[in-house]
């Protein structure tokens, strides 16, 4: 490309939309001026978001990175701009969600002076980026914007900070816009160049299972390997468990599929896993969500890890046999050497689990949100991209909107951020502009990030906000009840705003749902309502309980199926 | 923290320690990159691992350097660190060495007070861990001893009879043995 007259700032943004960039959430400032500036001096196809706080930028770029799979861009400035970011880039760290994080920073010769908006947000962020840079020369942009797109979309994905200095965005740029990546330490293509013998190996050991398992995970997902997953599940006869960031990959509604495993996961699931001969993970990271004890988890059966990342390879559970490499190409090597396994038994053994305990609930007693999410699955067909938050809604979401398809449920698994639903389902917006998308959360985790109302009416989504209002945080008040003896404290959301009204003070439209027959009434008026969002409080039952449950740290075969009789001992696991 | 282009030497710990029988010797190389040796220590530190003793220095090619990191502890945890060191994009290859197959070896500084009464002595002992003599004055010597880690505390017990002032080690650093890249 020839040189042209640009400063750093208009360097940057051009080298963003080179690598494929098409939008950008954030909040100015004085150290990112420079870039703001930019963004009205040069033509740029990438759309600015203006958002109400930082945070929400993060879970934006994040939410619209878990829609689309492709990853957005976050312009904030330094100091306190930065530190607002931590908390979504942790939540995307942890689910390996690819974005690029630009913070402005003070010039160049302030540094470490305490200098005003400061902060070392190179160091700050460390622990929580799969990489970052911090920029020493303006000629330098481009390079550095090319590796991180690089590094964030290639091998186990996650985000990548850059931070420039105000002095070497304003500057003059007389460098090359296309230069050469310097990553010698990085070479993800190895993802694709794996161990032709250990998939060998795996279809070896497959061979003789009778009580296969298939455990698919978000990295199956993000390796775009549904059809994959799908032919090797069908040829193998195998049933399918999914993990919460997993749903969709393999349809949840297919004959073969148990939904989701782990502490909340479904019944049928977690006893397949108990009794499962071979488990065969591709794309999961054996969570501690989801194996429980991990010495008791699969006793009795050969384990197999698929992973793209080495380093999670006998991380929580050592595996009888492993490929490290990307899912979709392994796979593809792994279905030419696998037939249909003797397996009916134990399918049928399991099909008849789903029906010995169905996930259910009772109508009766007041409003439910598994009623509420049950029919909104029906209403939508399970076609809707479902953003959540954390808590109880987000398991009861999990088990009762069934998901067909990668791409279409967003929610923090790994960090379990509150605040994330409603501004992931922004941004999963502006990415599909043409689904239905459906912010699921609580009472607590809304009043997070709410202020983004103002940006989801600015940009005319069609959202419809599904506020689950019991009043309380309602999972840590489940933990109270089973495990503290019922002694509430810190739960309890006196002084809820009234959601409707909040939605209208910022020019949204608000409806209530009180009573269990008025559910389908309601969800039906805010899908037709396409004008902008639309936001419900459903003002749902104050002490219900997610069940089936496991407690933290037990073995999946202690799962509580229904509300204990006895008085239980704290959880030994982890939180 | 930037790496500089030249010996950056750190801590040592007691020599018991670096005895014990899971000790290890990880060899990092890594591209000269701002942050690279607080990423390292990062991925340690939250793991609840200690350090006992870091070198970095300049590799041949002015664009890496190389740790050498010791260290002691379990040998499970210390896979999945090894594995998530290598992981950092910075880090180029990070191995763990055995005493078998490479060459581990220290250099240390002791300073010790001595007046002319004892030189002698102290001399004859230098002498046999063939020390240098670097200082010397009316009431003090500094001795520097290379080798590996044994004969440093060898050294170190043997002159304890004298009043040791100081003392500085350089912690490991470790060549692989024959033709094969450390």
């Amino acid at each position: 490309m020839a040189k042209q007259e640009l400063d750093g700032a208009q360097a940057l943004l051009k080298c963003l939309e080179n690598e494929g960039i098409e939008i950008m959430f954030g909040y100015s400032g004085g150290a990112v001026l420079p870039i703001f500036d930019a963004l009205e001096t040069i033509k740029t196809k990438i759309k600015f978001v203006m958002v109400r706080h930082e945070q929400g930028a993060v879970h934006m770029a994040d939410g619209y990175a878990r829609a689309t799979g492709k990853p957005a861009c976050v312009l904030v400035t330094s100091g306190p701009g930065a530190g607002n970011t931590i908390t979504g880039i942790m939540t995307a760290d942890m689910d390996s969600i690819p974005m690029i994080i630009i913070t402005g920073q003070q010039v160049t010769w302030m540094l470490g002076k305490d200098a005003f908006q400061e902060a070392d947000i190179f160091g700050i962020s460390m622990p929580v980026v799969k990489h970052s840079y911090l920029v020493k020369a303006t000629n330098d942009i481009p390079r550095l914007v090319k590796e991180a797109y690089h590094i964030a979309t290639t091998g186990r994905q996650g985000p990548v900070l850059i931070d420039i200095p105000k002095d070497l965005s304003q500057g003059p740029f007389d460098g090359e816009l296309d230069q050469e990546m310097d990553l010698p330490g990085y070479n993800p293509e190895k993802s694709f160049d794996f161990d032709k013998a250990e998939v060998k190996a795996i279809a070896e050991a497959i061979k003789f299972s009778k009580k296969p398992l298939i455990l698919a995970g978000q990295g199956a997902m993000l390796a775009k390997a549904d059809v994959e997953l799908k032919y090797f599940a069908e040829t193998l006869n195998s049933p399918v468990t999914n993990t919460l960031l997993g749903k969709g990959v393999f349809p949840e509604s297919h004959e073969l599929s148990l939904g989701m495993l782990g502490m909340h996961g479904t019944a049928y699931a977690n006893k397949a896993i108990v009794e499962a001969d071979l488990i065969i993970s591709v794309g999961s990271r054996f969570d501690d969500r989801i194996i429980g004890q991990a010495d008791k988890f699969g006793r009795l059966a050969t384990i197999i890890h698929i992973d793209i990342d080495p380093a999670e390879i006998g991380k929580m559970i050592v595996p009888h046999y492993q490929c490290v490499g990307d899912a979709k190409a392994i796979l593809t090597e792994l279905n030419k050497h696998i037939e249909r396994l003797d397996s009916d038994e134990w399918v049928e053994k399991v099909q008849g689990l789903k029906k010995k305990f169905p996930l259910s609930y009772k109508i009766h007693g007041g409003l439910k949100m598994q009623h509420v999410l049950d029919e909104f699955y029906n209403l939508t067909e399970g076609k809707a991209i479902m953003a959540t938050d954390v808590g109880q809604h987000q398991m009861w979401a999990a088990q009762f909107y069934k998901c067909d398809k990668s791409f279409q449920w967003l929610t923090s698994g790994g960090a379990g951020t509150m605040g994330f639903g409603f501004p992931a389902a922004i941004g999963a917006q502006l990415g599909r502009p043409d689904d239905i998308v459906v912010a699921v959360v609580g009472d607590g985790g809304f009043q997070m990030t709410s202020f983004e109302l103002a940006t989801a009416v600015i940009e005319k989504l069609p959202i419809i906000i599904l506020v689950l209002n019991n009043h309380y945080l309602g999972m840590v008040r489940q933990w109270q009840e089973l495990f503290f003896d019922e002694r509430e404290s810190g739960v309890d959301l006196v002084g809820n705003p009234d959601f409707v009204k909040l939605a209208e003070a910022y020019g949204a439209t608000g409806y209530n749902l009180k009573r269990p027959a008025d559910v389908r009434k309601v969800l039906e008026k805010a899908l037709a309502h396409r004008g902008g969002p639309v936001l419900i409080n459903a003002e749902v039952t104050k002490h219900e309980n997610v069940f089936p449950m496991i407690p933290a740290g037990a073995a999946l075969e202690d799962m509580l199926i229904e509300p204990p009789k006895e008085k239980l001992a704290k959880p030994t696991g982890s939180t | 923290m930037a790496v500089e282009n030249k010996v950056i030497v750190t801590t040592d710990k007691s020599p018991m320690i670096l005895h014990s029988s899971s000790q290890h010797n990880l060899s990092v190389y890594v591209s000269n990159s701002p942050g690279v040796l607080a990423r390292i220590a990062q991925t340690f530190a939250r793991r609840n691992y200690n350090i006992e003793s870091l070198v970095v220095s300049p590799g041949m090619d002015g664009r890496f350097s190389r740790m050498t990191i010791g260290l002691s502890g379990d040998e499970g945890s210390l896979d999945q660190i090894i594995m998530q060191v290598s992981k950092l994009i910075d880090v180029v290859n990070c191995v763990d060495h055995s005493f078998e197959t490479s060459v581990v070896k220290e250099f240390a500084m002791i300073k010790i007070l001595c007046g002319i009464d004892k030189r002698s002595e102290a001399l004859q002992i230098a002498e046999h861990f063939g020390c240098k003599t670097l200082d010397l004055t009316r009431t003090s010597m500094i001795f520097s001893v290379a080798g590996d880690s044994k004969k440093v505390d060898a050294l170190v017990e043997m002159i304890s009879n004298f009043e040791v002032v100081e003392m500085v080690r350089t912690g490991k650093v470790v060549m692989v043995r024959g033709e094969s890249r450390t």
